[in-house]
């Protein structure tokens, strides 16, 4: 049998296993933002980036490492039915690691770009699949707002398909979990925490404002990832 | 609280049906509910009853319960949630089935055994809120006494396991809900079960969560006590530490005198239904109107048909 090493920079304790070595699992940690909290002002609040990224982030990271290294404990012993029973828990925070991760990346300030529409292959599969720039906020808006309790609203891109499509999520379930060819482009968290302080009641200003800092640069780089112009 | 409005003449019976058809836009699935509208319409001059609901306010001014529950809190969680969601239920139930029935009933009907129908998210929010400003108020927290006190004590162990079974499901209910304190009586886990047995023991204290607007009344319990942990319930005072929020409101919040009352009102209610069941079992019987079983036969002259 071989040796199982898998390398971490932040490594929990190790589980001995016999004559075989030890067996770490993988962890994470929070990725610094690429910008500072204040940057995304007066859209976004530094107030609200830093307890979103410091606090809720952060929180989804330490209990997604504590769940994995409890699903690697019951995985050794074969004990199934916690295995099971910690897919609700990898699920939550995990996603919520994966989709944090991506939200931060969709955010710019606006002397580095945020705001600016897209061009090139992605502003041309907005407008062939939507009509307009204007009407894909307009939907994602409309489809943010009617979203009950806590979630997020997508722009993705279908793989297979080639097609852009709106969706949304509850909770931190990442886009995946509504189509395996779904890849996000842009994701608006939509959870209280990610605009009450500032906004209180009024999601749709939030989600009014949030464009003039989206970042389509990326959004425009992974769509060009997935769909290399020719 | 319901307030009917008579306009003058014979009302006439409201046939509004709900008729639900399932669309889909582009690949999210959407419940398009329309209303009936030809129906629905009434000309002027005919008689109508309407029906709408009020914003109760909570039973204390909006600062009653600072520090612990700010009255910043208080004038967006009620006066902006709250409200919002009373509004939206009147718009969407004028005219329709659901006009005219109480607030506890409409629930339900929506709830549509977890196929929930789109006033669901406003009726039960309204009811939500109402019952929650009346689990707390100022001066509260403490210890509760006598009979639930007793129960507690009996289906937790001790109260102190009581209150750490309760903040464990609020704090790990995932997303927006609610924790909640019921009296299960004689219901079973299972949606359409029925307890072949039922006694006495089988009524018992349970903490369950529930995600975003669901309630205990959809699954037949009788609530006792609510926590709201909606982020917007606690995020200006508290931001992210939702543990603190939920430590605050039982050492601080609670209305153990509301909780007290509920359950009586639960206890009578259960024994009153216990009764209704009953009799109605007999009624069956004794008209011989079996549900599964074969329809027996009577003879004209009275004699019991033994088997």
């Amino acid at each position: 049998m071989a040796l199982r090493h898998l390398l971490t920079k932040n490594t929990l304790a190790t589980q001995p296993l016999g004559i075989l070595g030890f067996r770490r699992v993988q962890t994470f940690s929070l990725p610094d933002l690429p910008y500072d909290y204040g940057a995304l002002e007066p859209a976004i609040s530094g107030e609200i980036m830093q307890l979103h990224h410091q606090k809720h982030h952060q929180t989804y990271i330490t209990n997604y490492n504590k769940a994995l290294e409890q699903l690697d404990d019951a995985m050794t012993k074969g004990d199934a039915s916690t295995v099971v029973k910690l897919q609700s828990a990898i699920k939550f925070n995990g996603g919520g690691h994966v989709n944090h991760s991506i939200f931060w990346k969709n955010l710019a300030p606006i002397r580095e770009g945020g705001g600016e529409p897209p061009k090139g292959s992605l502003g041309w599969a907005i407008d062939n699949n939507f009509g307009s720039l204007e009407a894909l906020i307009q939907k994602m808006n409309a489809d943010g707002a009617a979203l009950q309790g806590s979630g997020w609203v997508w722009l993705g891109v279908d793989k297979e398909l080639n097609s852009l499509v709106v969706e949304t999520t509850g909770n931190q379930d990442p886009l995946v979990t509504k189509g395996p060819s779904l890849v996000p482009l842009l994701g608006i968290d939509v959870w209280e925490h990610a605009y009450y302080l500032q906004y209180k009641n009024v999601r749709p200003d939030y989600l009014k404002n949030i464009w003039k800092v989206m970042n389509w640069k990326y959004a425009s780089e992974v769509y060009a990832k997935e769909f290399p112009e020719s | 609280m319901v307030v009917a409005n008579a306009t003058t003449g014979i009302a006439s019976p409201l046939k509004c049906a709900l008729s639900l058809s399932q669309g889909f836009q582009g690949s999210t699935r959407r419940l398009q509910w329309r209303k009936n509208e030809r129906q629905c319409v009434r000309k002027a001059g005919q008689g109508v009853i309407t029906a709408k609901f009020d914003l109760k306010p909570p039973p204390y001014p909006l600062d009653a319960l600072e520090p612990h529950m700010s009255r910043e809190t208080f004038e967006y969680h009620w006066g902006k949630h709250h409200r919002t969601y009373v509004d939206n239920l009147n718009k969407q139930i004028a005219g329709t089935e659901l006009d005219g029935m109480t607030l506890e009933d409409i629930v339900v009907v929506t709830y549509n055994k977890g196929d929930l129908l789109p006033p669901f998210n406003n009726a039960a929010q309204v009811w939500n809120h109402d019952f929650f400003w009346e689990s707390m108020k100022p001066s509260g927290g403490g210890k509760p006494a006598g009979e639930l006190l007793d129960l507690i004590n009996r289906d937790f162990g001790s109260f102190e396991e009581f209150v750490k079974e309760f903040k464990t499901a609020a704090a790990t209910q995932f997303g927006s809900g609610w924790a909640w304190l019921v009296y299960k009586a004689n219901r079973l886990e299972v949606g359409n079960a029925e307890n072949p047995l039922p006694s006495d023991e089988d009524k018992k204290l349970v903490v369950v969560k529930s995600p975003n607007a669901v309630n205990p009344l959809v699954w037949d319990y009788f609530p006792l006590l609510t926590v709201d942990v909606w982020e917007h319930a606690y995020y200006l005072d508290y931001q992210n530490r939702r543990p603190d929020y939920l430590s605050i409101f039982m050492e601080k919040l609670v209305s153990w005198e509301a909780v007290s009352s509920r359950l009586d009102s639960a206890k009578a209610r259960a024994t009153e239904r216990e009764r209704e069941e009953e009799r109605k079992k007999n009624e069956e019987e004794e008209n011989g109107t079996a549900n599964s079983e074969a329809v027996e036969m009577y003879l004209e002259s009275d004699d019991a048909v033994s088997d």
